[in-house]
This record gives structure tokens, sequence and C-alpha cells, in this order.
């Protein structure tokens, strides 16, 4: 039917709030967490940010006319109170799906969180959750290789990867650097990691670091018998840099690189995983910069956002927190993005912080990744956190052992392995953890040491960023 | 105490992947295990291979895999005349998960020389 023009400035609620809508399983859905100036009511604040990162300008204009914009426009279908916050509320809105391009998480976050978060009748706004439709991940590569696969290739099964982070993250040369991979590996590690900031600085140039790193590479294997990597960092400048680097770890035949996917861009990464892919190759994920937009509780985006957009863009393992170590995150929140990261289907759950059912399909798994200020006597609750499908990184928890890296990666080995015998045998491995870690040690004077030195170290801090609960 | 006599050398050792930095297993510690992975629903496989040959990618099958095996005492069974047949062989036990096409879990019960 058609319609006349009329010019002026329409209240947003009026074409954007449909509080009777059903959404269709092809929308893309979305929960924000608003928080309007005062005086405006929910339901033009919520309107507001539907028509905003959808289809709606500020004015009504003539070329509107020209499509049907009912068919385009975003929707906010449902509001709902915070618990314990009286001035934020949840907005859910209903994009259509032909509102994105095909297999383009750029396009999905150009949308969604664009213009509309410096919007002024908001204070603040946040991407709490996204309910990716089936329709639109069929359209996405996702992880190169996924959970399966890089098992397989590595060869380990039935507990988690054992990891940790090149120390001192700068600094040292290429032929030093590989020194210390080749320690780690050598006494148990599965994965060595290039710490983030590591990309081809004056003291260590990348292709130094990638010839030295992958003759230690070599060399562990053949020694231990048992299959092991290290992360080379591609992270780059430019995407032709970035490929070179890729290229050249092929060259070495090495099973993993790694890059940065906030910092280098979507556009960057899902690039990247399509290389990845095409060339056998394991891609992990550092998520520098992530805390900048996530970790405030009512203005961003929140991590589980992101984690989803990984998935989709393509990763094979992704930093996901410890719960336990030096740096935030609240143990429910992280079970609820792990589970999107690594299952098939998430349910709706809010007692997890996920909004929406999040049916997967055949989309591969990616690793969570457990890294940062975590040590040996964290091995119990780690493991009964993060479960089989994870990796587990222990920097300083393998470097700063008194007898070197070596023993400090074969003391993290056995308590690994311990912790997971002991959870096969039926027994509750953080209640016992004490027990379990001591028994262990007294096969493995290494693992012994371990646990005096950093028997007195801990990170109580409460989390910023709590899930809304009614306290 | 001078430094470098409170640091001991720490010796590079071969291992079988999972379980290997743990001592040798008790029978009933290799029975837990099992009991585990009768318990996850994944069906049992009995693979072997002599050292020389133990980072291939494929081990020889013992028989097929025990698909939907609950049998506790037939696994250990079927593991120890595979351990007879090939006494100089690694033995290890899968727990094979049809769901994920993946292995839940594998571990090398005899070691060969």
């Amino acid at each position: 039917m058609s319609k006349k023009y009329d010019a002026g400035v329409k209240e947003y609620r009026d074409t954007y709030w449909t509080p009777e809508y059903v959404p269709l399983d092809t929308d893309l859905l979305a929960c924000f967490k608003c928080t309007g100036q005062e005086g405006v009511p929910k339901e033009e604040v919520a309107a507001a940010v539907a028509a905003e990162s959808s289809t709606g300008t500020w004015s009504t204009v003539w070329s509107e006319l020209l499509t049907d914009l009912e068919f385009y426009k975003g929707r906010c279908y449902r509001i709902e109170d915070v618990p314990g916050d009286p001035e934020a509320f949840y907005a859910f809105i209903a994009y259509p799906l032909d509102l994105f391009e095909e297999g383009s998480i750029t396009n999905v976050l150009t949308s969604l969180v664009g213009n509309v978060f410096g919007f002024k009748a908001l204070r603040h706004l946040r991407l709490e959750d996204i309910r990716f439709p089936i329709a639109f991940i069929k359209t996405c590569g996702g992880p190169p290789n996924g959970i399966v696969v890089e098992r397989d290739r590595l060869n380990k099964y039935g507990r988690p990867l054992l990891g940790c982070t090149i120390k001192p993250k700068l600094g040292l040369s290429g032929k030093n650097y590989g020194r210390v991979v080749y320690e780690c590996l050598r006494g148990g590690l599965d994965l060595t990691k290039d710490d983030e900031n590591i990309n081809s600085q004056p003291f260590q140039r990348w292709r130094e670091r990638f010839e030295f790193v992958a003759e230690a590479v070599k060399l562990a294997q053949r020694e231990t018998g048992e299959v092991k990597g290290h992360y080379l960092n591609c992270t780059a400048n430019t995407p032709e840099e970035l490929y070179e680097r890729a290229e050249f770890a092929k060259e070495l035949d090495m099973p993993i690189i790694m890059h940065d996917y906030i910092t280098g861009g979507f556009t960057a990464n899902t690039g990247l995983a399509n290389w990845c892919r095409k060339n056998g190759m394991l891609l992990h994920i550092h998520r520098a910069m992530h805390a900048v937009i996530d970790r405030h509780p009512k203005h961003g985006i929140h991590f589980r956002v992101l984690a989803k957009c990984l998935r989709l863009s393509g990763g094979d393992q992704l930093h996901t927190g410890t719960v336990v170590g030096k740096l935030e995150g609240d143990r429910q929140t992280t079970l609820g993005y792990i589970d999107n990261l690594r299952e098939s289907f998430v349910p709706e759950d809010r007692s997890r912080g996920n909004f929406f059912d999040q049916d997967w399909g055949s989309m591969p798994g990616v690793f969570a990744v457990a890294s940062g200020g975590i040590h040996v006597w964290h091995m119990p609750a780690l493991l009964a956190i993060f479960g089989d499908d994870s990796c587990l990184q222990f920097g300083g928890g393998t470097h700063g052992h008194p007898w070197g890296s070596a023993a400090g990666a074969a003391a993290n080995r056995v308590a690994l392995e311990a912790c997971v015998k002991a959870r096969n045998a039926g027994r509750e491995i953080e209640k016992e953890s004490r027990d379990i870690l001591m028994e262990a040690a007294k096969h493995s004077p290494e693992l012994a040491i371990a646990l005096e030195t950093w028997k007195e170290i801990k990170f109580e801090f409460d989390t910023v960023d709590k899930l809304d609960v009614q306290g | 105490m001078p430094f470098q006599s409170t640091v001991s050398d720490y010796q590079t050792v071969a291992t079988l992947e999972t379980f290997g930095f743990l001592p040798p297993m008790t029978q009933e510690e290799i029975y837990d295990q099992i009991a585990y992975i009768i318990a996850q629903g994944w069906s049992p496989v009995i693979e072997h291979v002599h050292p020389t040959g133990c980072m291939q990618t494929y081990w020889s099958y013992w028989k097929l895999p025990f698909f939907g095996e609950k049998d506790l005492n037939l696994i250990v069974s079927e593991l120890e005349a595979c351990h007879r047949a090939y006494p100089d062989h690694h033995v290890r036990i899968i727990g094979y998960d049809a769901y994920t096409q993946s292995q839940g879990t594998a571990f090398v019960v005899f070691q060969g020389r």
C-alpha cells in the first residue's frame, strides 16, 4: 500500500517500538542494556536504539518512500528491567537478516555498535548479547579447523592443552627467545606462545624469531616423542605483512600461528582465518584491547558478544580469562561464553548471562584459553571450570620455577595429569585439591618445589563487571 | 648454600602423551580410568605399535573397536591379550566418542621396549 510523504520529526517509538512483533527465526536479535537521559521514556530510548542501529535517522526523509521500510527496519519488541538497577533497562531488538552482508562480522558490528553508541539521548549503552540466526551463521567461515581437528593434528586427547607465554615478553633476541621455547617444550608443555606485543621490534625481527622457534619446536618434538607447537604471532601493520609472516610459518612447517583480533580488526582476522583454512594452519587468537570495550557494566560490548563474533570470524583458540588468576572474570559469566565458543547449541540462561538460545549448527568449536596470573595451585579449579577443551597457560607459573622453565613446565604437566586422573576416578578435584597435588608431588620434585614457591599467591579482588542479579 | 647446588638438572624425558608424566598406574587405577571411559558412553578401542612407530597417527587396532562395550572385565582381558600377543609393543586404550568423531581420552597402558 502506498503512503504519502509527511515531512517533519516523528517520535522514534511510533515506528520502531513494536511490542506485538514476534521475532522470526531468521532475524538477528540483540539485547542492549540502556541507560537513558533523565526524562526520556524507556520506549523512546529503546526505539531510538533500534532506529539508529538500522534504517532510521532523526527526521522523516522523502526517500524512505522509495522502499518498503517495514521490511528493513529494526524493531524493539521487548523491554525488561535490569535486576538491581533502577535506572537501566534491557531493550530487545530484532533486525531483519537482509540488513547484513553475508559472512561479514565487520558489517554486523558497524551497524549494531556504530553511531548509536554516541547518541545524545543515551547516557550509557551496552550490547549484552546477540542471537545470530542459523541462516547468517551458515554464511560465515568460522574456525579454520576447530577443536576436533586441532586435537587430531596435535595428538592430544582426554585433557586440556598445556601452554605458556614466553617471558620476558619484550627484549629477548631471537636466539635467546628460541632457547626459552625449547626449555618449556622439552619440559612437557604442548604449546608455547608469543606475547601479544611481540610483533617485529628492533631487538627481535619476526623472521629471526620464526627461524629459531621452529628449530626449538622440532628439536623438542624429536627428543620427547610428543607433538609440539608455538603460536607464531603474525599480527602486523598491514595485511600484506600479515600474510607474509603466515606464509613463512607454513614454509617452516609450523602447526599454529597467532593473531590479535581486536587490535588487528575483524576484516584482517576473517581474511587470515580463511588463509588458515586453505593452508591447514591452526589459529590462536589473542584479545588485546577487549577490556577497554567490555569491562564497564553499563557501556560498551560484553565479551560474550566479542567471543561469538570471533567464533564466526574464525579462530581455533580464544583467550577467555581464567576466573581464578590476575585478570577480571566472573565464573558463571565465563562459563556462559565458553559454552558459546564450544557447543553446537547453547540455551538461554540468565544465570550465565546468555540472553538467547543460540544454535551454532555445524560450526566447529573454539578452544577456551585460560591465561594470566595462574600457577600450579590453581590447576584443580581450572580443570573443573574449563574442562578438557581448553588450553591452560602458565607464564610466570612456568618460568618462575626455581630450577628454570623446563622444571616449571614438568611441574605443571604433572599437576594437570594428576588432576585429570583424579577427576576421571571420581574424586572431587576442587574440594580435594590439596591432597591431589601433594600426592602427585611425592613422585615429582619439580612439582614439590613449585607448590612451595607459589603457596601464598592469590588474586582476590572483587569483579567489576558482575552479572545483573537481584542483590 | 651456593645457588648452583640448590638447582637440580632437569633431564628431558620421552613420554607418550596423556598421563606420560605420571608414574605407572596400578591395576586398580587403570580400572578406574576404563570405568570412566565406559561411564562417558564412549567406545573402548585398543591399539598397539612398536615403539619405533609411536609418533605415527595410526597404530594397529587390536581386533576392532569395542563399540558399545560396557563390560570392564572384558576390556581388561582384551588389553592383556593384546599385550601378550605383542609384548614389545606400546598398548593404549582409547575412549572413542562417535558423536564428536574424536577421542574422549587415550593413554598408554603397557609400554613396549
